[in-house]
């Protein structure tokens, strides 16, 4: 046959919510048998394209093509028939049920389980065999890892026998071992002649696993380049619209003296599960260290031990001084009259409350600041006009200090919390995820405030699960792995792989 | 005591078991589904009402059933409406609906029979009456199982053995049939429903429907088998026993079975307080009793047999995600 139509086609695609436009005149092509990536900051308007294609939303214009045939998608059902299968950043799975109930849910082939179970078995084996997908079809859910419930999900795809496979963000979980798995799976399937979709805001999976690559901006899609023919830099311009500094441009640290000392610190939570298993962690005065790792591995309970709302054991020492680590006084408020502060890494559930207004928000935990008493009362007006002095300087917008947290877009509730956190000048900065669901220009600004405080000779301790970010930002970097510390490195001194094996548990 | 008081004892357990039974397996269809469900106390005394009324009015129990299970159907729906389409809280629209039952039962009662609130008494076809299982007499004679036949497992309404028939077919149901691997699906995790192209909405109306049914075949027990029509209130706190029940039970319907059977077992010692008596030569209250099932309840809640996980779905309305 001669032109090969392609396997999706999107013609005019326009989608409106009230007055934002989050899909504007989209055209794509893609052909069958390819791997097709779709980048593009957060809000771009990637998911809402997807959402489209995969029957949540019903596109105001346009026309969809699959295989050349034009195809109505009203809802996901409609999707699958047209043999679309889609893999969500969130995993659509039900966790306590086992490996073949969730493949069958919704594909049963009757009125009784028994028989379709007995086929999904069947026809499990054979494409583990086809594509080298090994599962356990009689595992639960909840006791797989993300890398094997993701795998699941791709199962489900299968067995719905779709042809083309959209991915989103699907590494946002995964550990750079376990990714690199996913590719070479993406890469078989694509051998096996299926079409994938690959939307991520990840460069380097661009780079290392599409054919093609759109770039997304503002609802647009402002270009379709061969990825052989195009540069990271190229593609980071493309998505914000402007040049954009990939690495955070820093100076050597210089270290001074010790301010964190953490001495054989165990943390049991409150399933009495072992979470950090006896750490040792130092951080010096003007340097950045990186907690490195796949989340879930006990960096996040170090962050609530040091804010003070997790009790531990050990010695913690924050300028020579032991901090109390259980009983009434390891609380947050003691935390920062000793120079603490924290940027928690759920800025919605813990850094902010999302129906209180961003002075309001700002007041939290320094509502005791001489500053913004008045008498017994708070003096609001004082707040107000503070907040709003901090939300310039932090280049918040709407610089509108009176807007509910939850109406600021994610890097500007961000941004916030950072401005409140840090205007305080503490003597250490706890830190986590500091960009996750950030775009490119704002997580640009948050990593110079970082690296600014760093300069002043302040301590910042870092989590984030983004090794590119860790590295771009730590001086030096600890790898924690089920409770330990596998390893420290300098910044300078190492890669992704190196720590891509210590993250997943392999000391060389 | 003496085993034919004992196996009284046990009659009485099952008839008192009987309407939570079945109240507790309705609730257990909603919450599977992810709807929690505090309105069976009003479902059962809607179902109630109208059945006796029915009955009373037409002679013809089978027309009260129906109506039961109308009435109670429709409050279902009430709270599908608001909780489903709408998404509203669960737990306000079930209070909501129990304060609207015991409100209008009473009113409608007191319009239409002018007693006092009770619908007038129901005799003869108006009721169900207890089937006499075949052989009865004749294995009579028998030591032990004699007995043991013609008290405990002959001679109930046919809602008894329609309550108990449930249980293994609410089991078979949701685990051997599609419709009940969508609908636990759909309690705990209703985006991998809908990714599934599966309507999450049309599961959870199939289950606050059958609920509904369920209860209104509890209500009619009440006022047509249990008793012989209705009066104010007449549910006494029943739909809230079940649901103590259910969570006693994990959300299982074996489970539901033998937690209303333990349930039923203290409202029987209850009426005979001479029983524990002679067993135990203490005198205890009946109250203690009336109050054993929710005491066990908090304890199972709090952890110390085993864990109790709802539906993880339960009681959240589903948005979908962009």
């Amino acid at each position: 046959m001669g032109e090969q139509a392609p396997a999706i086609e999107l013609k005019g695609i326009s989608k409106a919510f009230g007055p934002v436009q989050a899909n504007k005149d989209i055209s794509i092509r893609v052909m069958p048998g390819t791997i097709h990536g779709i980048i593009g900051e957060n809000g771009a308007g990637k998911s809402t394209l997807m959402s489209i294609l995969y029957g949540f939303y019903k596109a105001d214009k346009g026309e969809i093509f699959i295989s050349g045939q034009k195809t109505e998608i009203p809802d996901s059902q409609a999707a699958i028939a047209a043999g679309i299968g889609m893999v969500f950043q969130h995993f659509k799975l039900v966790e306590n049920f086992t490996v073949l109930e969730n493949i069958i849910l919704g594909a049963e082939d009757g009125g009784l389980l028994t028989p379709s179970l007995a086929k999904a078995r069947k026809t499990l084996l054979e494409l583990e065999h086809e594509y080298g997908l090994n599962v356990d079809p009689d595992a639960v859910i909840e006791e797989l890892g993300v890398g094997m419930q993701q795998r699941v999900e791709i199962l489900k795809a299968l067995y719905r026998q779709a042809d083309i496979l959209i991915l989103d963000e699907p590494t946002g979980v995964l550990t750079p071992a376990e990714a690199d798995q996913l590719f070479r799976i993406l890469d078989r399937l694509r051998q096996e002649g299926k079409t994938i979709i690959l939307i991520t805001h990840k460069l380097r999976e661009i780079m290392e696993a599409t054919d093609t690559v759109s770039v997304m901006r503002r609802g647009e899609m402002t270009a379709t380049v061969k990825t052989s023919e195009t540069s990271p830099a190229e593609l980071a311009e493309l998505m914000v619209g402007r040049k954009v500094l990939l690495r955070v441009d820093k100076t050597p640290a210089k270290p001074g003296n010790v301010v964190l000392d953490v001495k054989g610190l165990r943390v049991v939570d409150d399933k009495g599960v072992e979470r950090i298993k006896g750490i040792d962690l130092q951080v010096r005065a003007g340097e950045i260290v990186g907690i490195a790792g796949v989340a879930g591995n006990g960096q996040s309970e170090l962050l609530e031990v040091l804010g003070g709302y997790a009790d531990a054991t050990g010695e913690i020492r924050v300028n020579g001084q032991p901090l109390e680590l259980s009983g009434k006084l390891a609380d947050g408020r003691t935390r920062r009259a000793r120079g603490i502060a924290h940027v928690p890494e759920d800025r919605q559930r813990e850094g902010l409350i999302m129906d209180f207004s961003a002075w309001e928000n700002t007041a939290f935990g320094y509502h005791r600041d001489p500053g913004y008493q008045s008498g017994v009362l708070l003096n609001n007006a004082a707040i107000r006009t503070d907040t709003e002095e901090k939300m310039n300087r932090f280049d918040v917008r709407p610089p509108n200090p009176a807007l509910a947290a939850k109406n600021f877009s994610g890097g500007n509730q961000q941004k916030i919390v950072l401005a409140r956190e840090i205007e305080r000048n503490p003597d250490l900065l706890l830190v986590g995820q500091p960009t996750r669901g950030v775009d490119i220009g704002a997580i640009e600004f948050i990593h110079q405030q970082i690296v600014a405080l760093r300069d002043k000779g302040k301590a910042v301790l870092l989590v984030s699960v983004e090794l590119e970010e860790i590295l771009a930002l730590a001086d030096r970097v600890a790898v924690m792995f089920d409770g330990h510390i596998m390893g420290e490195r300098l910044s300078a001194e190492t890669d992704e792989k190196e720590l891509g094996l210590l993250m997943a548990g392999v000391t060389a | 005591m003496d085993f034919l008081t004992f196996v009284q004892l046990l009659d009485s357990t099952v008839r008192l078991a009987t309407p939570l039974l079945l109240a507790c397996l309705a609730g257990l269809f909603s919450e599977r589904a992810g709807i929690f469900d505090i309105g069976l106390e009003g479902k059962m005394l809607a179902a109630a009402f109208f059945s006796a009324a029915i009955a009373a009015v037409t002679g013809s129990v089978w027309l009260g059933l129906l109506a039961g299970i109308t009435a109670s159907m429709a409050f279902s729906l009430l709270h599908g409406v608001a909780s489903i389409t709408f998404r509203g809280n669960q737990l306000i629209s079930g209070v909501a609906i129990n304060f609207l039952a015991a409100g209008l039962t009473v009113l409608i009662a007191q319009d239409w029979f002018s007693q006092g609130g009770r619908t007038p008494s129901l005799m003869g076809g108006g009721r169900f009456e207890p089937i006499t299982l075949p052989f009865a007499d004749a294995l009579d004679g028998v030591p032990v199982l004699g007995p043991i036949y013609r008290e405990l497992i002959s001679g109930h309404s046919i809602l008894v053995y329609v309550a108990f028939a449930m249980v293994p077919l609410t089991w078979w149901i949701l685990f051997r049939t599609r419709f009940g691997l969508r609908l636990r699906a759909v309690g705990e995790n209703p985006a991998a429903v809908d990714t599934a192209g599966v309507s999450v909405v049309g599961l959870r109306y199939a289950a606050v429907i059958i609920c509904g049914v369920l209860c209104g075949i509890a209500g009619a027990y009440l006022s047509t088998a249990l008793q012989a029509g209705f009066v104010k209130d007449m549910s006494a706190g029943r739909g809230f026993i079940a649901l103590a029940a259910l969570i006693f039970a994990k959300w299982r319907p074996w489970y539901a079975l033998y937690a209303t059977l333990l349930f039923g077992l203290f409202g029987a010692l209850e009426t005979r307080p001479d029983v524990i008596e002679g067993l135990f030569g203490l005198k205890v209250q009946g109250a203690l009793l009336g109050a054993l099932p929710y005491v066990m309840t908090v304890i199972i809640l709090a952890g110390f047999v085993g864990k109790a996980i709802p539906p993880r779905a339960g009681g959240k309305p589903y948005v979908k995600e962009r």
